[in-house]
């Protein structure tokens, strides 16, 4: 099976560096570096996209551009990065091959599915066996996507984001921006100026989407930024669950991606997302890596439910709040989450609930380890609305520390303004205890694999709302990760 | 990061900083002020909505456009006081009206080891170390409010122990504001020393006797020496139309202990902003409050430790108790440096809600930079519901009773904390006082 190759090839390598930092040589169609109102029209003329979507693009783009001339670039965040200049990034970047979208997946430039199937996506006829359909996005451009037939029979749309734009325009008009406005924040303005693709999904009412639903992302060219675009919508009563993977090549400069993920969850309806993000994560000196900077909300309607699980283990800097605006009625948002920094790696991570309707509730499970100089921040908001009759949440968020050079911060905003709620915060802070690693290396374990069993089992109640092949990728991911961080 | 106010809420002050007496001062105490006036006047009230993590939660507008009087003191008697805030005949008893300290006030029985008394008099007689203590705790850091404070510091109290002294009846300092009719600004501040293996009880008491808005900017600066043993009670029942800035900074040396309570249930808009720094190996400290708000009240409480050295231990536990459209701030900090190996660290925040339009944020915040620590921490806030109180309605206790019980359980833990027998019964009576106006401001206890 697919995943199974991709696991014992990654177990098989028993190297610390990062496995995925392959750069594939093809031809690129670059545009331009820098940003302006040009690049913009230009990005939006060779999507072929229509007049009212170029509009948003601009709308967008003057936003970002008093955003930044007020400087207004987030810095609440506890990470620190050198100032970006965006006039020094390539701003849109595509494989030439795909300049004209293959029809199927028999056109897709050979060298592009050899770098999948490097990666272990499978895009061909394993990925049936498989039982996932894949959105392969390869730098800006969505590449391939399998099983979007069979989807078609049950009135499932998946397709890339530009597809969608094309083919089903009074969706996307209608749910594009609904949740994450233009003008959300710095980097969501951006995203929207500059998007060149991403995935689309839409769930017709009453289904429920048999297979799970993926896209990878994969950054190639040097000194590009990544702005992807993710809309999902579960229309009434629907069900999806979609996934969500991402490397990049071996780079000693920075790569900026600013991705938006839009979930709109109609009445009834639930969404499962997941992450495994496994973006180069810089030398273990520190060099190079890729800023993630991303904004991710969804917003579940009456008895829908949105669960957002993450692993994160790659990035030099994550930057990441995948939220859930609880708007109806007996909604309910969940957020699982492992953050993993090693070596130089900085995280600031954590989710919002905003509790907007009755009776909602939300739970929100972080975990973060840091390792190495790694600093992690676990920072989180909850917020219960005066209309929030009898909303829930319960917190829990834990840190691990391996190592006296890291550090591990732990941030919650708690707001309440409804007196019927009832809210619950724990975390705590601790290292691997030497008695549990005392008594697993009385039983012939290496410290290492001590280490790693312990941070296993401490990891699990997250990995469990993984999918299956997911959590056991999760967890070969952490290894890796983790390696040279102990002993 | 602070930002500035308009320059007008700086300007307000400055005249009375202008008029500030120098006589008698010495060189040091001057310079010390005008530098913090200088900081004061760059930083000015932190009104600023956006990137003012410090004061996310509490508006200081209405502060901001407040204006204040300077100068003379109302008349004060004993029996006013007495009946205001906690007493005790036992107790060696400080007290400072209006910033300034009042011997005619003031009951001081003579204990020896104990240097009790006006910080002004403290100052000019050249006590051991004031000169390196002052201000070296609060007032030299980048804050408008010790700013405030240290600009217009002029007397006080001081508390001295000796070394190897160890006191069990209570030193009570009380800050009196005084005026009956006028809006009046005042500094008070507050140095107690403890000298190596000394232990003291400290009652700090903030009162005013007038019905008009004051503003009372305090800072407590506190050195507590090795293994030195410190139990301190912090009181603030100002009157509910004024303003209450207080700051306490707390350095802690080698096995010392340093235990704050605070009891918080006055002023308009209230702020009690503590920290202790964990500065050698051994030290703990315990920081322990109950909040109780109504009407149109914030009560804000700024709470952070910084473990500095390694085998430090530090708990913060802080209760609050809301009704009306009151709104409570807990921001709570520990943070562990990388040598601070072995650190203990807890940190709680417990609030019930008993009404719509009733406010909590809470902000409970850990910043780890060693590994070998335990940290935790927990916030809830909840109410009281329907079952909880058919419970004691089925057991035969009428309503308003059953509802008095329940928040007075609740608050209970903490008023558990208060040792000294007439401080007990001060913060008991005043308790149920407070229960009455928070009951009769519910309207979701039991109910929901």
């Amino acid at each position: 099976m697919a995943t199974q190759n991709t696991i014992s090839r990654k177990s098989d390598m028993s190297g610390q560096e990062y496995q995925w930092g392959f750069v594939t040589d093809i031809e690129t169609d670059l545009a331009p570096r820098g940003l302006s109102e040009d690049i913009v029209r230009l990005i939006s003329s060779k999507k072929g996209e229509p007049e009212w979507m170029l509009e948003w693009r601009l709308k967008a783009y003057r936003h970002w551009v008093k955003l930044n001339d007020a400087e207004s670039e987030p810095e609440w965040a506890n990470v620190k990065y050198p100032k970006i200049d965006y006039q020094d990034i390539y701003y849109y970047a595509a494989p030439k091959s795909v300049t004209e979208a293959p029809k199927s997946l028999d056109d897709v430039d050979p060298e592009m599915l050899a770098t999948f199937e490097k990666l272990g996506i499978p895009l061909q006829e394993r990925a049936k066996l498989a039982g996932i359909a894949v959105d392969a996005v390869f730098d800006s451009v969505s590449v391939a996507t399998t099983f979007e037939k069979q989807l078609g029979e049950l009135g499932i749309i998946f397709c890339s984001f530009s597809e969608a734009v094309k083919n089903h325009p009074d969706l996307v008009k209608k749910y594009l921006g609904s949740v994450v406005p233009y003008t959300d924040n710095f980097f969501a303005s951006l995203n929207a100026a500059v998007f060149s693709d991403g995935s689309f999904a839409y769930i017709p009412p009453g289904v429920r989407c048999p297979i799970e639903l993926m896209t990878y992302f994969r950054i190639n060219t040097a000194d590009t930024g990544q702005f992807e675009r993710t809309l999902i919508i579960a229309d009434e009563g629907a069900y999806v669950s979609y996934l969500e993977g991402c490397t990049a090549p071996f780079r000693k400069t920075h790569q900026l991606h600013a991705a938006v993920v839009e979930l709109v969850a109609l009445d009834d309806s639930e969404i499962k997302y997941s992450t495994i993000q496994n973006w180069f994560p810089g030398t273990p000196e520190g060099e190079g890596g890729v800023f993630n900077f991303v904004t991710k909300r969804g917003r579940a309607d009456k008895n829908a439910k949105i669960s957002w699980t993450q692993v994160e283990t790659g990035s030099a800097i994550t930057w990441k709040y995948p939220s859930v605006i609880l708007k109806g009625d007996n909604s309910v948002g969940e957020f699982f989450s492992v953050a993993l920094t090693n070596n130089y790696q900085q995280a600031d991570t954590g989710t919002k609930m905003i509790h907007i309707g009755k009776n909602t509730k939300s739970t929100i499970v972080a975990k973060g380890i840091s390792a190495g100089h790694g600093n992690n921040t676990y920072r989180g908001q909850v917020q219960i609305m005066p209309g929030a009759e009898n909303a829930v949440n319960h917190t829990q968020c834990d840190s691990l520390l391996i190592g006296d050079k890291c550090g591990a911060h732990t941030v919650p905003y708690i707001e309440v303004r409804n007196p019927t709620a009832r809210l619950e915060h724990e975390a705590s802070t601790s290292k691997v205890s030497d008695e549990q690693l005392f008594y697993l290396r009385a039983r012939g374990l290496s410290e290492e694999e001590a280490h790693h069993m312990i941070i296993t089992g401490w990891s699990r109640e997250v990995f469990q709302e993984l999918p299956f092949e997911f959590a056991l990728e999760a967890n070969q991911l952490l290894k890796v990760s983790l390696e040279g961080a102990v002993g | 990061m602070t930002l500035a106010a308009p320059p007008t809420s700086v300007e307000k002050y400055a005249a009375a900083f202008e008029s500030l007496s120098d006589s008698g001062t010495p060189d040091w105490l001057i310079a010390t002020r005008l530098q913090a006036w200088a900081n004061f006047s760059e930083l000015g009230i932190p009104t600023a909505r956006r990137g003012n993590e410090l004061w996310k939660y509490t508006n200081l507008r209405p502060l901001a456009d407040a204006g204040f009087e300077y100068g003379q003191i109302g008349p004060v008697s004993l029996d006013q006081i007495k009946s205001a805030g906690p007493w005790d005949d036992a107790w060696d008893t400080v007290v400072v009206v209006d910033g300034n300290f009042s011997a005619q006030l003031s009951s001081l029985n003579g204990t020896p080891g104990l240097t009790a008394g006006s910080l002004g008099e403290a100052i000019a007689a050249g006590t051991d170390n004031l000169e390196s203590q002052f201000a070296s705790l609060a007032g030299r850091e980048n804050y408008a409010f010790t700013a405030l404070n240290t600009a217009f510091a002029a007397d006080g109290a001081y508390i001295g122990i000796a070394a190897d002294t160890r006191l069990t009846t209570p030193v009570h300092v009380v800050f009196v504001t005084s005026d009956p009719t006028s809006s009046r600004a005042t500094y008070p501040r507050l140095l107690i020393s403890a000298s190596s293996n000394s232990s003291l009880t400290i009652v700090e008491s903030y009162i005013n006797l007038s019905e008009s808005s004051q503003l009372t900017v305090p800072v407590t600066e506190v050195f507590s020496d090795h293994d030195s043993q410190i139990r301190h009670y912090r009181i603030q029942i100002e009157n509910e139309k004024s303003f209450h800035i207080g700051t306490a900074r707390v350095n802690q040396k080698a096995g010392s202990s340093f235990t704050s309570t605070s009891f918080a249930t006055g002023a308009l808009i209230g702020r009690n902003d503590v920290h202790t720094q964990l500065d050698e190996p051994g030290a703990e400290c315990t920081l322990h409050g109950l909040y109780m708000t109504s009407g149109q009240q914030q009560q804000d409480q700024e709470i952070s430790t910084t473990h500095a050295r390694p085998n430090c231990t530090s708990h913060q536990f802080y209760k609050g108790i809301l009704s009306g459209k009151s709104h409570a701030v807990f921001s709570g900090k520990v943070v562990v440096e990388r040598d601070a190996q072995k650190s203990v660290a807890n940190q709680k925040d417990l609030n019930l809600m008993l009404s719509r339009g009733a406010r909590i944020d809470a902000k409970p915040s850990l910043e780890i930079f060693a590994d070998d620590v335990k940290c935790a921490h927990g916030a809830t806030a909840g109410h009281v519901d329907r079952d909880t109180l058919f419970y004691l309605r089925s057991r035969g206790v009428d309503e308003e009773t059953a509802k008095a019980i329940l928040i007075r359980g609740f608050a209970d833990e903490m008023l558990d904390e208060f040792e000294p027998a007439a401080l007990r019964e001060f913060v008991e009576r005043t308790t149920d006082d407070r229960i009455a106006t928070l009951l009769a401001e519910s309207d979701t206890l039991g109910t929901v």
